[in-house]
């Protein structure tokens, strides 16, 4: 093509057309790292598979939690009482969303009438991030129906939902608040000058901006939540970690509890992937 | 008689004084430039006019009327006197048209409907009629603060402040935004803004206001500053910027 071509660039002028020289160091590099990560991780798969079963309780250890029979048996039935986990999720998470929400409103209230609401709101989230949820399950799930109330009202669904719902609002109000606050002041102002009310400003101007701000972050609240509805099994209700420990007892084999922790990932994993996703567009938009 | 008067207004943040003692008088219809370096106290007098910052001293007239007494309702007076931003400040996630739309339907209490003709006018009036259903981001620099100024203008002000409103902008941005100034000269409307404009502010105000360090140093009309300042440090900033 030209008279002297730079060394090495004019090997052959076609394929300088369609692949630049970056272009092809960078696929020759992108190349190897696949191969050595390929190479390690396949070495990595190999030595598990080689070496755990060679531990002296492997044999046992294959029996009780890997057993193929279980699996089979107990799946339908993990999976039906899987669905109980997804109702109480279903119903505790828009309560969670607004009560979080309100809360997060009522610390960011300036006039001072309605301060016992402010000092409400810090007690609140103080109260709820300080104490272990499964303390305010056994707590909330047992106080409650100690008191004696009439059916449906001493139902565990309630106050076990309730428990889950108290203590995440505190985390979701932190979180709002968070976003809140990450709105520049300059909106304020704006929003002032043009003769808004303090709570027209919030409303219209404020929140939108903050809770759409937030979205990323209250889905890996909403996936610890999915997780933690686990926990009001401590109090009654049949649902799938409870159920597999039903299982475990009449079997003798702890192959449910695998089976419900395969159940759950396969829940939270695209949840988690999702969520992410939503982070990552979130970072791109924003720089 | 002066639609807005300023008497010794003093204001400071924390040990920083911003304002030590302005006294400003804007004649109704009249457009006042106010010219300085930057942390000259210009903004911080803007905002302190739109009662965004309480003053520390002095009054504030509107109308004859004191607007910075203390514990005195902010809105209904913010309502009356309009103001447009150096970074546009417009709403990111509503449209150009309900930016504009929001602080009538929720202030004045009028309905979408009832507002659409004079808002399409006023968005026609500075040539964004096509741009009305854009995000801001669609925008650019110039329409966001061609659309800022509309919204403040939806609101019927008595009055506008502008602070510095073409500082953000890009230089071949700057002259849409001065256009729509002229315009709104044109239509006698009550002005007070903050720039580094220095052919604009010669050509359109009829009062300039050299600030330092918190004071008003000098001011009068434009030929008498720009020509023959009498202040060293007037004459020393509008060298550096010819310079």
């Amino acid at each position: 093509m030209s008279d002297s071509p730079p060394a090495g660039a004019g090997s052959s002028g076609d394929r300088a057309a369609t692949l630049t020289r970056r272009q092809s160091y960078e696929r020759r590099a992108r190349r190897r790292a696949t191969l050595v990560a390929a190479g390690s991780t396949l070495a990595v798969v190999l030595a598990l598979v080689i070496l755990v079963p060679l531990a002296p309780g492997w044999e046992a250890v294959r029996k009780s939690f890997f057993n193929g029979a279980v699996f089979r048996e107990t799946f339908p039935k993990l999976l039906e009482a899987f669905t109980l986990d997804l109702l109480i999720f279903a119903w505790s998470a828009p309560a969670i969303a607004i009560l979080g929400l309100l809360i997060a409103v009522c610390r960011d209230v300036r006039a001072p009438a309605l301060y016992p609401l402010r000092l409400f709101a810090i007690v609140y989230t103080d109260i709820f991030r300080g104490i272990p949820v499964i303390l305010v399950v056994y707590l909330i799930g047992f106080g409650i129906p100690g008191l004696g109330l009439p059916r449906p009202w001493n139902s565990p669904y309630i106050w076990g939902s309730l428990a889950l719902i108290l203590t995440y609002s505190a985390y979701v109000a932190e979180i709002f608040r968070s976003g809140i606050e990450s709105i520049h002041a300059s909106q304020r102002s704006a929003a002032m000058s043009l003769g808004l009310s303090q709570s027209d400003t919030m409303r219209f101007v404020i929140l939108p901006q903050a809770i759409r701000r937030v979205v990323p972050a209250n889905m890996n609240m909403l996936i610890a939540l999915q997780k933690d509805v686990a926990l009001l099994s401590f109090i009654g209700p049949v649902e799938i970690l409870r159920q597999a420990g039903v299982y475990k007892s009449l079997l003798a084999n702890f192959t449910p509890y695998v089976v419900a922790a395969l159940i759950f990932l396969a829940v939270t994993v695209p949840a988690t992937r999702f969520a992410d996703h939503l982070m990552a567009r979130q970072a791109r938009q924003r720089s | 008689m002066s639609k807005l008067v300023l008497e010794k207004v003093t204001k400071s943040f924390g040990d920083n004084t911003v304002c030590r003692g302005i006294d400003l008088a804007v004649a109704d219809g009249q457009m006042v430039c106010l010219i300085g370096a930057s942390g000259s106290g210009k903004s911080t007098l803007l905002r302190c006019m739109n009662l965004l910052e309480p003053i520390d001293d002095g009054r504030i007239l509107l109308d004859g009327i004191d607007i910075s007494e203390p514990g005195l309702n902010p809105q209904p007076i913010r309502q009356r006197i309009g103001m447009v931003f150096q970074s546009f400040n417009l709403f990111p996630h509503m449209t150009a048209l309900d930016n504009v739309l929001l602080a009538p339907r929720r202030v004045h209490r009028k309905s979408r409907d009832a507002l659409m003709g004079e808002v399409t006018d006023l968005f026609r009036r500075f040539g964004l009629a096509d741009r009305m259903t854009h995000y801001p981001d669609q925008l650019s620099g110039g329409q966001q603060q061609r659309v800022a100024i509309i919204r403040a203008l939806a609101m019927r002000p008595e009055i506008m402040l502008f602070d510095e409103i073409t500082s953000a902008l890009d230089p071949e941005l700057v002259g849409e935004v001065l256009d729509v100034l002229r315009q709104l000269r044109a239509e006698g409307m009550t002005m007070v803004l903050a720039t580094h404009e220095m052919g604009f502010a010669r050509e359109l105000a009829d009062t300039i206001c050299f600030l330092h360090e918190g004071r008003i140093l000098e001011q009068g009309p434009p030929d008498a500053i720009f020509s023959a300042p009498q202040h060293d440090r007037t004459k020393a900033f509008l060298r550096r910027l010819t310079a």
